[in-house]
């Protein structure tokens, strides 16, 4: 699930991709939506802050975490500031 | 009679011989919320304001190429995302994201490497180097493009040097909106030789395309107790050269007004000739594009707990006209009392036409502009977020 800030990415909230960990997710969203990783993950390949990964309904920060075919993956952004 | 018939007459006869395409003028506001401009006639007093772009997003700045006169670059991040940059091929109408914003090299493993929080600075390179940017980033980085903002590189030593990252300091030792690279000033008699500044962190200049820096702080104060041969302890706020003299640049520092006459390598404090009352702290610095003597400040107020605030409510910038030796207040058509603004360093600039338009943008979303190079002022357009950097410019 694509959280609204990055709709302008997908245009959808739902979308599908593969990888055998969300390093390998991140990468085939990123091409399908050209430019989405990089506001998501930095430069260093650090999660950036706000920034929630859910598999499975389970919260995870480690990008090399393992995923299978079906995962449900939930990118979410911890809303803060004004 | 007839003598008067033919003076009115001839002058008319002579405009329409010499009539030239109309001017007008483009006013390109940043906010923390998104993008504006203000289209403005050729007399700069009917303006309309069109936007938002990128409605909330953070637009730390905007600049049009005076090169091509259509490649407009905007750096945009949230509170969220990651950080990235917008371009427009046609003067802001469509855009499209750039396919590689400025980034850090990925630092080898157990290193904990640096990742750029926005872009905060852009300059177009040399004329003789079209398509061509250089960007700086927070924390302070220097990056460049050589097709027109899409893709971009790390293009200096510094960004990776222990030394430089020393002087840079950590988010702690920056401003409160993060560490800043800023004021990239190319030479336009020579494309290799460039300037920039960091909040903190100094002058530097490299003679050789940024192959190579060397510290240019002479002359410089630092807030007392610190010590001045440590450049991290430096805090340029803005620094310009001027187009009529690049010898010459002003700088607006955390800690007064300075001038240097290169090939000097010395900063004199020319803001020690500011009204003891108002000080020479704040943050922009706006030179004349023909006259190396005048150049502008908008003074905050440095006190205490450093408000950076108009000192005493009384919104007010100060002219030179003799390069640093006297400073005269213009605040007419200002607020007289209560006005508390802010105005940061990329938030007031010139137009480059004669007389010098200038135009300022406030923290309470208003853009304030002068037809008469700061003599009277007007409020041009309010109710906008808060505005972090104004770009004007002629367009023919």
């Amino acid at each position: 699930m694509i959280p609204s800030p990055l709709q302008s990415y997908t245009r959808t909230n739902w979308v599908e991709a593969d990888g055998a960990t969300l390093n390998e997710l991140l990468a085939d969203l990123d091409r399908q939506f050209p430019g989405i990783r990089f506001r998501v993950v930095d430069e260093q390949d650090r999660l950036r802050a706000h920034m929630r990964f859910f598999v499975n309904n389970e919260q995870t920060f480690e990008l090399n975490h393992p995923l299978h075919p079906g995962d449900e993956v939930v990118l979410v952004q911890a809303l803060s500031g004004g | 009679m007839a003598t008067k018939k033919r003076k009115t007459a001839k002058p008319k006869r002579a405009a329409a011989r010499t009539k030239k395409k109309p001017v007008k003028h483009l006013v390109m506001i940043a906010t923390r919320k998104g993008l504006w401009f203000l289209h403005g006639d050729g007399a700069r007093k009917q303006w309309k304001v069109e936007g938002p772009h990128f409605l909330g997003q953070i637009i730390n700045h905007v600049m049009l190429d005076p090169r091509d006169g259509r490649t407009m670059l905007a750096a945009a991040s949230t509170g969220h995302l990651g950080p990235t940059l917008f371009r427009s091929t046609d003067r802001g109408k469509t855009w499209k994201e750039a396919k590689q914003p400025p980034a850090f090299a990925k630092a080898p493993e157990g290193a904990k490497g640096r990742a750029v929080n926005h872009t905060f600075w852009f300059t177009p390179c040399h004329a003789n180097e079209p398509n061509a940017w250089y960007a700086g980033t927070s924390p302070q980085g220097l990056f460049r493009s050589d097709d027109g903002g899409d893709t971009w590189y790390s293009c200096s030593y510094i960004n990776e040097d222990p030394q430089y990252i020393e002087w840079m300091g950590s988010v702690q030792d920056g401003t409160p909106d993060g560490p800043k690279m800023h004021s990239i000033t190319v030479d336009p008699r020579d494309p290799a030789h460039l300037y920039f500044a960091m909040s903190g962190g100094g002058v530097h200049e490299s003679t050789d395309g940024g192959k190579t820096f060397k510290t240019l702080v002479k002359g410089m104060e630092v807030v007392g107790g610190f010590d001045a041969s440590n450049i991290a302890f430096h805090d340029p706020h803005c620094m310009r050269m001027c187009p009529s003299n690049p010898d010459r640049l002003y700088q607006q520092n955390h800690c007064g007004i300075y001038r240097i006459d290169r090939p000097s390598d010395e900063w004199v404090r020319i803001g020690r000739n500011m009204p003891k009352a108002v000080g020479d702290i704040g943050f922009p610095m706006v030179v004349h594009p023909r006259n190396d003597k005048t150049a502008w400040v908008f003074p905050m107020d440095g006190q205490t707990v450093w408000p950076r605030t108009t000192v005493g409510g009384k919104p007010a910038a100060f002219v030179t006209r003799n390069a640093g030796k006297s400073w005269q207040r213009q605040d007419k058509g200002f607020p007289k009392s209560q006005a508390w603004w802010t105005v940061k360093r990329q938030a007031m600039t010139s137009d480059g036409r004669d007389p010098v338009g200038l135009y300022l943008g406030n923290t309470g979303g208003e853009v304030w502009m002068s037809r008469d190079e700061g003599k009277s002022w007007s409020c041009i357009v309010r109710h906008l977020p808060e505005i972090y950097a104004v770009e004007a410019i002629a367009l023919s």
